[in-house]
């Protein structure tokens, strides 16, 4: 029975499979009368599987003919699924929408319903309600941590053409908590602070500043002006608009609105500049275009200006404080990461 | 009908936006209650305490000074009275003899009589100290009370003694580098059945103090983790706590050796307030991830109910009764409601039963909760 290891590779794709009931040392009579096509299941004894056959080149050909059938039981299916309809015609059923993870995704009982009397009365008189009632405008002022590279230093400065009045400064190593009484003194209503490691930016830390809260980011996927290709000429001085999709929840407003508060109320039309916050499942993608419209439907853009994606890692009550300050809201992997469905901004 | 079923109340929650949530556990139920009608920052509330004449009355300490008193049997606010005297919040409030005792952030311990007139001066005033945390009540000796905070050391009040303190603590050593070991006290427990109090600190430790030994210092000493415990309460049995720290972690630590028995997962915002219910085994907490969350603390440890409460919670108050359902027999409603409530009532029981078969620390369905606006007018009653 035993034959060579060449001639065996086509014996076993056209005999039924008696070798391995043999193996496992009980022979169906079925398997010899199956004749040229096995069928699998009533060939081997109950309980087998192809994991239990110790020769790897033997299991590695059981798997690929397993796999081969699944295959062509699939395209069959397919196929068959496709005549069905088409012999329906116009009373075919709707096709049915394929699954993907943001339609599965598991109700947050956070999310915002427009229509919420107590959370709107709680956003009125949150820490951004005076930018919100046009009582002071933004004033940025951006930095990084100490000693920043390249990348950290071209990004700063792309950032402070993107967000209008804002400043960069070298941060010459003073720490966050003598910065921040300096700023409130001179009426800055944000700092934005970019973490370096490794001569990458990889962390934003976000802070709303009389009093409000700090979010902190990891940053991830930045790419410079230059690296961005088709990308249009430099940003002008207009006052961009701003979009922000997708945040839902309450952490999720928080956020928008500490990223709307970056910028000025009163956005310049004619300057055709959009910076967009995108989220999407818990990623916020930042991307600055200038758009025109070619006719009433159409639209143009050209992406202009730095790229990059964030995630939250924690929103703290107050300004910077990561030793003492209370949070609002801390990422917690190993407890809120546990299902691929729930997303919490 | 929300008004009159607010005596089976489980769980009452203050809020930053000034309105006191009634959550009956349940019913699946959170009820808003506002004194006047709408939602007022300027009145969050910062201090809760139960009333006189066991739970059928709510003390709310907000944060524009004044006190308000809340009658559970019929749901609404009764009345107010402000407190003036100091600056800052209520860090404490208590009740004795009818008496009101209330503590601000710059320490300043006052004791009202019953009067509700306004303009009537304190009983009794005392200084404790600036950066008062928490002042709490000794619930076997009401007119003792221990105050603490930042920079301002323990200390333990009679008032009805002296204007001194009967118990002063002492600071600890200095450190191994030989630098003096900072205070910042932020929640006080007085053990039951001895004289010992237990101590939280924002430098993550928790100590207890014994004033019937000659040491001023600490007994035990334990920490949990690397940041600031805010909440501690007292568990059942009586040998551990649990605290709670601005990450959200929740633990429980053993008093007799200062060791950390377990932690309850779950909370994602800083924890404001933690109370156990005195004999079964379950802790509320609430935080400023806007979730109130109930956990059992034994056998098994988890997650028993979840409730979303949309404004940042800052204090809570568990309603102690060993009856957890609601008691049908009600005689002023009327006989045609009761058929449909008893219904009601046998409905939600068998969800109840259906839902206790899982397996205990999955989370209630937070759908079922529902959330209902209610605006309660005060009786025309002087305004501050």
């Amino acid at each position: 029975m035993e034959e060579t290891g060449g001639s065996r590779k086509k014996a076993l794709k056209r005999k039924s499979a008696t070798e391995e009931p043999q193996e496992a040392a009980v022979v169906k009579d079925e398997a010899t009368e199956s004749g040229v096509q096995p069928p699998k299941v009533s060939a081997f004894p109950p309980g087998f599987s192809i994991s239990e056959i110790k020769n790897k080149q033997r299991r590695h050909l059981m798997f690929t003919r397993w796999k081969q059938q699944q295959r062509k039981e699939k395209l069959a299916a397919k196929k068959k699924l496709k005549k069905q309809r088409e012999a329906l015609g116009d009373k075919a059923p709707p096709k049915p929408i394929p699954k993907t993870i943001d339609n599965q995704r598991v109700y947050d009982e956070t999310t915002v319903d427009p229509a919420d009397e107590e959370v709107a009365y709680d956003e009125a008189t949150d820490e951004f309600a005076s930018y919100f009632n046009r009582q002071t405008s933004p004033k940025i002022l951006i930095t990084t941590s100490d000693r920043p590279h390249g990348r950290t230093v071209r990004l700063c400065e792309q950032l402070s053409t993107v967000i209008p009045n804002s400043h960069v400064y070298y941060r010459r190593g003073l720490a966050l908590k003598k910065i921040i009484p300096q700023c409130i003194s001179r009426d800055f209503t944000d700092l934005i602070v970019i973490n370096e490691d490794r001569k990458t930016p990889n962390g934003l830390i976000l802070s709303h500043l009389p009093n409000g809260p700090t979010a902190h980011f990891k940053m991830s996927s930045v790419r410079l002006r230059k690296e961005i290709k088709r990308r249009g000429k430099d940003p002008t001085e207009h006052i961009p608009e701003i979009i922000l999709n997708n945040f839902t929840t309450r952490l999720g407003h928080s956020v928008g609105r500490m990223f709307a508060s970056l910028f000025p109320h009163n956005p310049q039309f004619t300057g055709r500049q959009v910076a967009t916050f995108h989220n999407q499942r818990d990623y916020i993608f930042f991307r600055f275009h200038r758009y025109i419209f070619k006719s009433e439907k159409k639209v143009g853009i050209q992406e202009l200006g730095p790229r990059f994606t964030l995630k939250l890692r924690s929103l703290q009550k107050g300004t910077f404080d990561s030793k003492y300050g209370e949070y609002e809201w801390v990422h917690k992997p190993r407890e809120m990461d546990t299902s691929r469905r729930k997303f919490h901004l | 009908m929300a008004a009159a079923g607010a005596r089976w109340n489980h769980v009452w929650v203050g809020s930053e936006t000034g309105i006191l949530k009634g959550v009956n556990l349940q019913r699946k139920q959170a009820v808003n209650f506002t004194a006047a009608g709408q939602p007022r920052r300027e009145e969050a509330v910062s201090a809760l305490c139960w009333g006189a004449g066991g739970e059928t009355q709510i003390l709310v300490g907000c944060a524009d000074r004044t006190v308000k008193h809340f009658s559970t049997e019929e749901g609404r606010f009764q009345g107010q009275r402000h407190c003036p005297g100091g600056e800052g919040t209520f860090r404490g409030l208590a009740q004795v003899d009818g008496t009101l005792i209330t503590c601000v952030d710059s320490g300043v311990l006052r004791v009202w009589g019953d009067n509700d007139k306004e303009t009537s001066d304190p009983l009794l005033e005392l200084r404790v100290g600036p950066g008062v945390c928490r002042m709490c009540q000794d619930p076997a000796h009401p007119h003792v009370v221990a105050t603490g905070g930042k920079e301002n050391a323990l200390k333990v009040w009679d008032l009805q003694g002296s204007e001194e303190p009967v118990f002063r603590a002492k600071n600890v050593r200095n450190d191994w580098l030989d630098l003096r070991v900072p205070i910042w006290d932020q929640d006080i427990q007085f053990l039951p059945e001895s004289q010992k109090l237990v101590t939280c600190t924002g430098y993550h430790q928790v100590r207890v103090y014994d004033p019937a030994s000659p040491q001023r210092r600490p007994v035990l000493e334990a920490t949990y983790g690397e940041y600031p415990l805010t909440a501690m309460t007292l568990t059942p049995g009586g040998n551990s706590v649990i605290v709670g720290n601005t990450h959200g972690q929740l633990a429980e630590i053993d008093l007799r050796q200062g060791r950390l028995l377990g932690c309850l997962k779950g909370l994602a915002g800083s924890v404001r307030g933690l109370q156990c219910h005195p004999s079964k085994p379950l802790l509320a907490s609430c935080g400023l991830d806007r979730i109130l969350r109930v956990h059992r603390i034994q056998n098994p440890r988890g997650l028993e109910h979840k409730v979303y409460l949309k404004s940042q919670l800052n204090c809570l108050l568990l309603s102690g009764r060993d009856n957890w359902e609601d008691e049908p027999q009600e005689p002023q409603e009327p006989s045609k409601l009761s058929p449909e409530d008893t219904e009601a009532d046998e409905l939600w029981a068998s969800l109840e039963a259906a839902a206790k078969r899982k397996l205990p620390d999955l989370e209630q369905t937070p759908g079922a909760f529902q959330t209902r606006r209610k605006k309660k007018k005060r009786p025309g009653s002087t305004s501050p």
